[in-house]
Parts: structure tokens; sequence; C-alpha cells
């Protein structure tokens, strides 16, 4: 397994070699198109700020409220009936908020239970399977000026579900 | 129903905070969230603007437009109401490209580009169309195939085997990306009939 993550390191270096070692074939002027791009991410970052820092506000408020806590303690009884640990309970909502967030939870959970524990492998794979739900809704549709979603939130609500139940019958199943 | 999220997401915190004794690490919470912002912003800046030069060189090359032609199948599958050869199935491929390597960052600007194109293809209307719903669905759901980061986290943290998780988070993310793409095709099927 661990060629998988020597691999990994290779992706980027590979990607940079293939892309300019074939402009260099293709006699394209790789640096000036280079600058040319980087250009346009200042435009697409200064462009994303705003919605960040009104979402960032939100789920700040909402974590340092103790919102969040309340949730999963409330769930509790429902997370037991589900074979779901209510310990990744705050985890898995905040996800699909930030993932930066998640983030820092998720390093909480390895120094508490071990990242080799049942909870340290079920929660990496959650969190290699879902996405931050509302984040990326929240983004994509603002910026596109669109304020009527359809069934998007839905659809991306049952994706992430089939995905967390799944994380969990592999994790009982493989280890 | 963004606008009417976020009220409720600031609104219900601070009744609780209120509630539970915590409004002064609310007040704090609003000052550093805005500040936390515009710092990762900056970081930002270089990683999205180091992708987005290799981008246009891979663009200028012709290299992405012969990803493209490698995904087309899908995408064609995924989004019928794109017109053949349209500028968003490019922006489209690298998104999709972005998220199956892992670099989600990255995937962000095509997918932002992608939606700016859906939406001038569906007369600038402020109700999303078929295809933008299927884009953000495939895009939640999760495509990377490597989740380089929570490996890392995990080797930091003294795991045995960090890699061990990588074919079970395989499994689960083409679990979750089947479960959505079907979703989105029976919701379109449904909403065209109607």
């Amino acid at each position: 397994m661990n060629f998988i993550v020597y691999l990994s390191d290779y992706i980027i270096p590979f990607l940079f070699f293939y892309i300019i070692g074939y402009s260099l074939l293709t006699k394209t002027s790789t640096y000036d198109e280079f600058i040319k791009g980087a250009e346009d991410g200042f435009k697409v970052v200064f462009d994303i700020l705003p919605t960040l820092i009104g979402l960032m506000i939100a789920i700040g408020i909402l974590r340092s409220s103790g919102a969040l806590d309340l949730l999963s303690g409330t769930l509790k009884p429902i997370t037991d009936f589900l074979h779901f640990p209510s310990e990744l309970l705050p985890i898995t909502l905040v996800k699909m908020f930030s993932s930066s967030a998640a983030t820092s939870l998720l390093l909480d959970i390895f120094k508490e239970y071990g990242p080799d524990s049942y909870l340290g492998r079920l929660v990496s794979i959650i969190l290699s399977s879902t996405e931050t739900i509302f984040y990326t809704l929240a983004v994509y549709f603002m910026a596109a000026g669109v304020s009527k979603t359809r069934y998007t939130l839905a659809g991306a609500l049952v994706s992430t579900l089939a995905g967390t139940i799944a994380s969990v019958l592999i994790t009982q199943l493989v280890f | 129903m963004i606008n009417y999220l976020w009220a409720f997401m600031i609104l219900i915190g601070i009744v609780v905070g209120v509630l539970g004794g915590n409004i002064a690490e609310i007040s704090n919470a609003t000052i550093n969230s805005s500040k936390e912002a515009v710092s990762l912003c900056i970081a930002m800046l270089g990683v999205m603007s180091m992708w987005t030069g290799l981008m246009q060189v891979a663009k200028k090359t012709g290299l992405v437009t012969s990803f493209t032609k490698a995904l087309r199948p899908i995408i064609c599958f995924l989004f019928p109401d794109i017109p053949k050869g349209h500028i968003v199935n490019e922006y489209i491929a690298s998104n999709m490209i972005a998220n199956i390597l892992g670099l989600g960052w990255a995937a962000t600007p095509m997918g932002l580009m992608a939606m700016k194109e859906l939406k001038k293809l569906n007369n600038n209307s402020d109700i999303a169309s078929c295809d933008m719903c299927t884009l953000l669905i495939v895009n939640i759901s999760s495509l990377q195939l490597i989740p380089v980061n929570i490996i890392a986290y995990r080797s930091q943290y003294g795991s045995i085997n960090p890699a061990e998780i990588i074919v079970p988070g395989i499994i689960a993310t083409t679990i979750s990306t089947l479960v959505g793409v079907i979703f989105a095709t029976v919701a379109r099927k449904l909403s065209k009939h109607r």
C-alpha cells in the first residue's frame, strides 16, 4: 500500500513536468502563458473573498455558541440507534460547512483515540469520501448569481449520506 | 435559499450562545473568523495562481482538449443539455480532473467558470438549470481518489499504516458519487416530464 503514498508525492511534480515538457515540444511561449494564467488566479481568489468572509463568520458563530455540540447531544439516541458513533457527529456536520474546521476536529480525534482506532479509521474514510456541502453550494451559486437551487441540496445530502453509510459498513468489514 | 441558510446559522448561533452564556466567545468568533477568511485567501493566492498558471499552459498546448476528449462520453451522459464543443465542457472536465487528483482548491476556479457559462446557456436565469444541479451534486459527492492530506495527518499522529484507508476511501467515494449521479439523472428526468 505504501507505493500509493509514494505515488501521491509525484502527482504535482509530474503534472508540472508533463505540461511544461509538452509545451516545449509544441513550441508554446510557456512562461508568458503561465504569467497570464497566474493573473487569473488573483481574480478568482478576490471573487471568493467576500463569500468566504460571510460564511466563516456564520460558521464561527455556530461553532463558538455551542449549537453544534447541543445538536450532537440531542441526536445521540438517534446516532446510537443507527450504530453511528456520536463522537463523530460534530465532525460529520461541520464537514458540511467548512473543511478547515473539520480538519481541526479530525486532528482532535486522532489525538484522543489514535488514527488506527475504529473511530480514527472511520473518520479518515468519511472525510475522504464527502465534501463541504453548504460551502460548495454557496460559493458556486453565489458566484454564478443563482438564488433558486432546486434539487441540488437534496441530491448533495443523499450522496453524502450514502458515502457516510458506506464508510461505516466498509470500516466494519475491512478492519 | 442561501440567504435564509446564512441568516439562520447566525441567528441560531447567537440565540444558543446567549442561552448557554457563550456570548463573549461569539463576539470573538465574528472578529476572528473574518480575519481568518482573509488570511486563508492570502494563503490561497499563491497556490491558486500557481494552478491557474499551469492550467493556462496546459490549455495553450491543447492538453486540456485531449483530457476533455477522454472525459467526453461521461460528460455527455451527465450533461445532455450542453451544446457539443462548447467551452463549458472543458471547464467541467478540468474541474473533474482536479477533483479526482485531490486538488480541491484547484477545482474551484474551473467550477466557477463552468457555472458562469452554464448561466449564460440558461438565459441568465436566477433559477439553477439541471446541468448546474448535476455539476454541484457530482462535485459535492467527492471525486477524490487519493486523500493525500488525510494520509499526511494520519502519519503525523503515529499511524502504523497511514495509507490503509485509501482503498476503503475509494470504495466509499465511488458509492457516494454513483448515488449522486443516479439522484441527479432521476431528478432531471422527473423535472422534464412535468
